[in-house]
């Protein structure tokens, strides 16, 4: 599979990372070496074969929906880089 | 006393040979004397106040399974109120408001942490070359890799600066390391060991284990880690074993495979070592025979779509919004998102990050990230036949001994290409175990030994009846101060 610089691009957006022209190529280039090997799976036909999400194939355990933590705002919150009565803080997204 | 083991180091405080301030303190000035080797991130500041407790303690007659040992911790490991970076810039200044289930454990049953060791960045390497910290020194030969990701914990143990240290491994973190440092590591079956707190990569691969210079010491601490824990879901509810209790067992019938696929074209002095292992275990009673396990040379291109696809979901956390890196300045939310990101992450994060949602995205799911999910059932149904006729898989951990710091930089295949022997077992969750089995141009190299599901104890059985038939394991680098 050839990774265009349009698949970097969008890729790119979909993960929130800035892409400058000068980091395209490295990019491209870190794509295709991993794809390149991925692509000798197509060489196995696997029709058919169930896919394994877990490897024990266990199911997703359920608990009661119920409270077991205490709230820790202030501890949590105290590693934020910015954060005002209790509330994270970001640029301005309203104007 | 360095040149002690764990369960020695735990006799001879018992008897009082020493205390556990006196150990810490040899550590830490050992650590402080070989800060080149670059194995630890950080330094608990309070362990020899720890160590004096766990002193007192044990003058009073308390008894905990590992009262006063000084361990290390994989920087992947969060430990309430201390640093905990993963090696990333991205966590540099992160403090971690909460343990990790495996450091709380290990704490209860009395150890103490002495810091915090290297590692790749997100545990996403084969070298400790991609920390944000350094890369860290082989100490066997300064210019060439530790391994990685637990490089660091690795290094440490080889190098003396620890008896033991926790790792986590997701397609050979902790086995591979063990092996191009000449010490003893194993990787649980998966969900046998919490992952809470423990910094997610791929979360259906990571799993946390010991890193010690025997199976003997890997057992101690592999009973104290394991366990069912209501904060990971995926963790097991299968009964721990005491894993200590099986180290002495005779091998007698005990049957190992040989995986032809693995012996095809390897390395003619990773071959002379295996031919060793397998006469040392056959002496011991143990009895070999060919299996094959056909799929596993598809286990490296199924690994590298699967494990960048979960740390794509897995790394979409670091916002720069809540912890972590942030950049200066942000012009509105989104160039926040993306700047905290790319000025934070290294080059190794970003590939995999881009790969792993690429084939998770519209058009290339099926071609990739399904395709990748059914060769992983391929790989678990040969081991499951293997499994029919063997109690374990005998192998080499890697495919020759520790490359030079920098020599696959501009060769990212050939890095990936590391993990071959490892990555099978991440992807179909088995147990495996990397033993200390001879020298190679001076340097270590390993063997593997693969187990079936929940049956670690056959491993640590086979390596500790190994290691009392030979001295690898005894064996330590000369260090330049």
């Amino acid at each position: 599979m050839d990774v265009t610089e349009e698949v970097v691009r969008n890729i790119a957006e979909l993960v929130q990372l800035k892409v400058d022209d000068a980091d395209i190529q490295q990019l491209t280039e870190g794509m295709q070496n991993i794809l390149a090997l991925a692509d000798q799976m197509q060489a196995i036909n696997t029709e058919g074969v169930e896919p394994v999400s877990n490897p024990l194939d266990a199911s997703q355990k359920l608990r009661p929906d119920a409270v077991t933590e205490e709230n820790q705002r202030e501890l949590f919150q105290s590693i934020a880089p910015a954060t005002e009565s209790g509330l994270y803080l970001v640029p301005r997204v309203v104007e | 006393m360095i040149n002690r083991s764990l369960s020695q180091q735990l006799d001879d405080l018992s008897k009082g040979e020493y205390s556990s301030v006196e150990l810490t303190q040899t550590y830490l000035d050992r650590i402080e004397n070989h800060q080149s080797l670059n194995a630890y991130v950080s330094i608990s500041k309070d362990v020899l106040e720890k160590a004096r407790q766990a002193d007192q303690l044990r003058a009073a007659g308390e008894r905990k399974p590992l009262l006063g040992i000084p361990l290390a911790h994989k920087d992947i490991f969060c430990e309430a109120g201390v640093r905990t970076t993963a090696g990333s810039k991205m966590l540099d200044n992160f403090i971690s408001p909460y343990d990790s289930t495996v450091v709380s454990l290990l704490r209860n049953a009395g150890a103490l942490s002495l810091g915090k060791t290297n590692m790749d960045e997100f545990a996403m390497g084969s070298s400790n070359e991609s920390s944000y910290f350094g890369a860290v020194k082989n100490p066997w030969q300064v210019d060439r890799v530790p391994g990685g990701s637990s490089g660091g914990s690795a290094a440490a143990v080889a190098a003396r600066l620890c008896a033991a240290a926790t790792g986590t491994d997701t397609g050979g973190s902790i086995r591979q390391p063990a092996a191009f440092c000449g010490i003893t590591g194993i990787k649980p079956t998966y969900g046998r060991v919490s992952r809470w707190g423990m910094i997610a990569y791929a979360s259906s691969l990571d799993q946390a284990g010991p890193l010690a210079t025997t199976a003997e010491d890997c057992a101690l601490l592999l009973s104290a880690m394991a366990g069912a824990d209501e904060k990971d879901s995926t963790s097991s509810a299968v009964q721990v074993e005491d894993y200590s209790k099986f180290l002495s067992q005779d091998l007698k019938g005990k049957k190992i495979g040989l995986c032809v696929e693995y012996m095809e074209g390897l390395d003619p002095e990773m071959s002379r070592v295996i031919e060793e292992a397998i006469e040392v275990l056959s002496k011991l009673g143990a009895e070999f025979m060919d299996i094959s396990l056909p799929t596993s040379p598809l286990a490296i291109p199924a690994y590298y779509i699967i494990a960048p696809a979960e740390c794509s979901a897995n790394l979409s956390r670091y916002d720069g919004v809540r912890f972590g890196y942030r950049c200066e300045n942000p012009e509105n939310l989104e160039d926040l998102y993306k700047r905290s990101r790319s000025e934070s992450f290294g080059q190794e994060v970003k590939n995999r990050i881009m790969v792993g949602a690429f084939a998770l995205s519209a058009g290339y799911y099926d071609a990739y990230y399904k395709k990748a999910q059914q060769i992983r059932r391929l790989i678990k149904n040969d081991f499951l036949e293997a499994f029919k006729s063997v109690d374990a898989i005998l192998g080499p951990t890697t495919p020759g001994p520790a490359f030079k710091i920098g020599a696959n930089a501009d060769e990212p295949q050939a890095m990936y290409l590391q993990d071959i022997y490892t990555i099978s077992a991440n992807l179909a969750g088995l147990p495996a175990i990397s033993l200390p089995a001879g020298f190679i141009e001076d340097l270590p190299a390993g063997i593997q030994l693969i187990g079936n599901y929940f049956d670690e104890a056959t491993l640590l059985n086979l390596g500790h009846q190994f290691q009392a038939q030979t001295d690898w394991h005894k064996k330590a680098p000369e260090l330049s101060t």
